[in-house]
């Protein structure tokens, strides 16, 4: 029976690990771009949740969409303005830049908000369970998988069913012709970037109430979220979800055996699967 | 028409390759004139210098973008203080355990790395580089998670140690310094002195060949894998020796530190970026203005680390190539070439 427990709760990590990938899978699949700050670029969002919720006094969901808005359009600037100049051939130019951008996000928020760790407030959802059977399942972890059921159905839709999915997945594809049918790369892609750092919020959200965080954690979040795409494989949000389940799965387990094993559990889960299929369990794109 | 040959000096070259020995011969004598602090830092120069060279190689000139080598640093330091503390030997020697150590690990490592490519490449190795730093922080012999530090016995009873003691009139401490400084200058030149051999070989054609242009390159049948490999073993024993050194020096290790992603990795990707990547001159540069931005600006802590975020940025973004590599469009010098050119005689009239 702990067995089953330690199972679903893998499951259930594997939601909060998938948030974390989404925003990553996105980009990396529409624009082979590597983004290593995207770690650093949920912590911010967490601290912007947790600044909206401490000065206006308001529920964090409520403050997440207030600060939805601001997040997208960072992530649209970024991409027009910065990331979108060192797309190409060579991937030297957006793993050093995005490399450079999480070292300096990291330290300005240490010198922004210091070292001390911090945690958004849910109230009574942090504790909350429901009996199933003999066992006890959180409230918040529940909520977490949904959630990211929810997003990668929604970024699925756009991508399969909108005008702007059509435009995502034809620049994608060949830059050259889409531009020829009137679409401007450099505008698709600050869009997918903006979009991307929705999710990304919606990821700091879960981040910040189910742990707490400080400026250092981001790397290690990319890490986890990194690995979930990997193990899905290119393009495909679906099997970012299986990846971020498998991780899940296996830091849970690790840990039920030793609590020093979770994280090495998880990494090598990541390599054995690499080892097997090192293009991931569903890959959709040529990479 | 005579037959040409290939000729791969220049005039700067000739000129860079005096004043690179005279700049040897003064290093080596330097300990005699300079103070312990001159050496602390110039020990810190070149063994930085000795990291960046190899990620340089592997990435500005293999396309082998790594975010791991912390692996074979922290190897390295593990493997000297595991062969010093458990097996007694002394810590010179251990230094060549250290390289061998990272060189050994470096097989597995590279059967896994090498079936992934670009991206995939940088965060396999950065996984793998964090396997090894949780697995090292489980070997309860060299301190766990906490670390440990060097046995004091081990340290005063190094080599050469009495004989510089005596020879300079100083304390066993600042012989230490003084062995550390000469071990790393020697290291360095070393380093600098196997990459650009091997950069002129034909396995180094291979990866200049396909970096410039790989579609042109496969269709005169260059394989540049084992190239590659090669590059990637030399890089690990080379990152496994200066790990081995930094922390015989330091004396104290822990997994978190010697597996530090900032320290190993991102200083170093920086270095080489902000100097010029895919040169064997950037490096130099970028290790000199890193040592003065450190020097100026370390005392404010977070702030320094965010300039030098926004300085990389700034230079991958204008400057792809780097100080040097700004310095060379401007004046065509080059200090180490590697450009084949072909000579014809003019024609007897």
């Amino acid at each position: 029976m702990i067995w089953l427990e330690t199972l679903i709760q893998g499951i259930l990590l594997g939601g909060l690990y998938a948030l974390f990938a989404a925003g990553l899978s996105l980009v990396f699949g529409i624009m082979r771009l590597v983004n290593l700050a995207h770690g650093d670029l949920i912590v911010v969002g967490a601290y912007m949740i947790l600044i909206i919720v401490s000065i206006l006094g308001i529920n964090p969901f409520v403050a997440t969409f207030i600060a939805a808005p601001g997040m997208f359009a960072l992530g649209w600037l970024l991409q027009r303005f910065v990331l979108n100049r060192t797309l190409g051939d060579d991937i030297l130019p957006p793993l050093l830049v995005t490399f450079g951008l999480s070292i300096a996000l990291q330290n300005a928020l240490l010198e922004g908000f210091s070292a001390d760790s911090q945690r958004i407030n849910a109230g009574a959802l942090e504790t909350a369970s429901i009996p199933v059977g003999s066992l006890s399942i959180g409230i918040m972890p529940l909520l977490t998988f949904a959630t990211a059921i929810l997003v990668i159905f929604g970024l699925n839709q756009i991508i399969f069913r909108t005008a702007l999915g059509r435009a995502f997945r034809a620049t994608s594809d060949d830059p050259i012709t889409a531009s020829l049918m009137g679409i401007r790369p450099s505008s698709v892609f600050a869009i997918v970037t903006g979009l991307a750092m929705l999710v990304a919020i919606i990821a700091a959200l879960y981040l910040g109430m189910r742990a707490s965080f400080d400026p250092s954690i981001g790397p290690v979040r990319l890490i986890y979220a990194f690995e979930a795409v990997i193990i899905g494989g290119l393009g495909s949000l679906w099997g970012t979800l299986l990846g971020g389940i498998i991780i899940g799965v296996a830091q849970t387990f690790g840990a039920a055996i030793n609590p020093e094993w979770q994280i090495l559990a998880g990494h090598l889960a990541f390599l054995a699967v690499l080892l097997l299929r090192p293009r991931g369990l569903l890959p959709r794109a040529v990479d | 028409m005579g037959v040409g040959h290939i000729k791969v000096g220049t005039a700067s070259s000739r000129f860079a390759a005096w004043i690179a020995s005279g700049f040897i011969l003064v290093a080596i004598f330097l300990p005699f004139v300079a103070g312990r602090s001159l050496l602390q830092d110039l020990f810190f120069i070149f063994s930085m210098l000795v990291l960046t060279q190899w990620w340089n190689l592997l990435a500005g000139y293999g396309g082998l973008v790594s975010v791991g080598q912390q692996a074979f640093v922290g190897i390295g330091a593990y493997a000297m203080f595991g062969s010093v503390i458990l097996g007694n030997v002394d810590p010179v020697v251990s230094i060549l355990i250290a390289g061998f150590a990272a060189f050994v690990l470096s097989v597995p490592t590279a059967f896994l790395a090498f079936r992934l490519h670009g991206a995939y490449f940088a965060i396999g190795t950065w996984v793998i580089a964090e396997v090894m730093r949780l697995g090292v922080a489980q070997w309860k012999a060299v301190g766990g998670g906490t670390g440990t530090s060097l046995p004091r016995s081990a340290t005063r009873d190094m080599w050469f140690v009495d004989g510089i003691s005596v020879l300079f009139d100083v304390k066993t401490s600042a012989a230490r310094d003084i062995l550390a400084y000469w071990l790393s200058l020697f290291l360095m030149v070393t380093t600098i002195a196997v990459i650009y051999w091997f950069l002129r070989t034909r396995r180094g054609l291979a990866l200049f060949a396909v970096r410039d242009n790989s579609q042109a390159a496969q269709s005169v049948g260059i394989n540049d894998f084992i190239s590659k490999l090669i590059v990637y073993f030399m890089a690990a024993f080379g990152t496994g020796l200066a790990g081995g050194l930094i922390y015989l020096q330091k004396a104290r290790i822990s997994p978190d530190s010697a597996f530090s992603v900032l320290d190993w990795t991102a200083y170093v990707i920086f270095i080489v970026v902000i100097g010029g990547i895919g040169t064997l001159e950037g490096p130099i540069v970028g290790v000199l203005v890193f040592f003065l931005l450190q020097s100026l600006l370390s005392d404010f802590g977070s702030w320094y680390l965010m300039t030098l975020g926004v300085i990389g940025i700034a230079v991958m973004l204008f400057a792809p190539k780097g100080l040097w590599g700004l310095f060379t469009e401007r004046t065509g010098m080059e200090l180490f070439p590697t450009r084949r050119q072909l000579v014809i005689p003019e024609k007897e009239t």
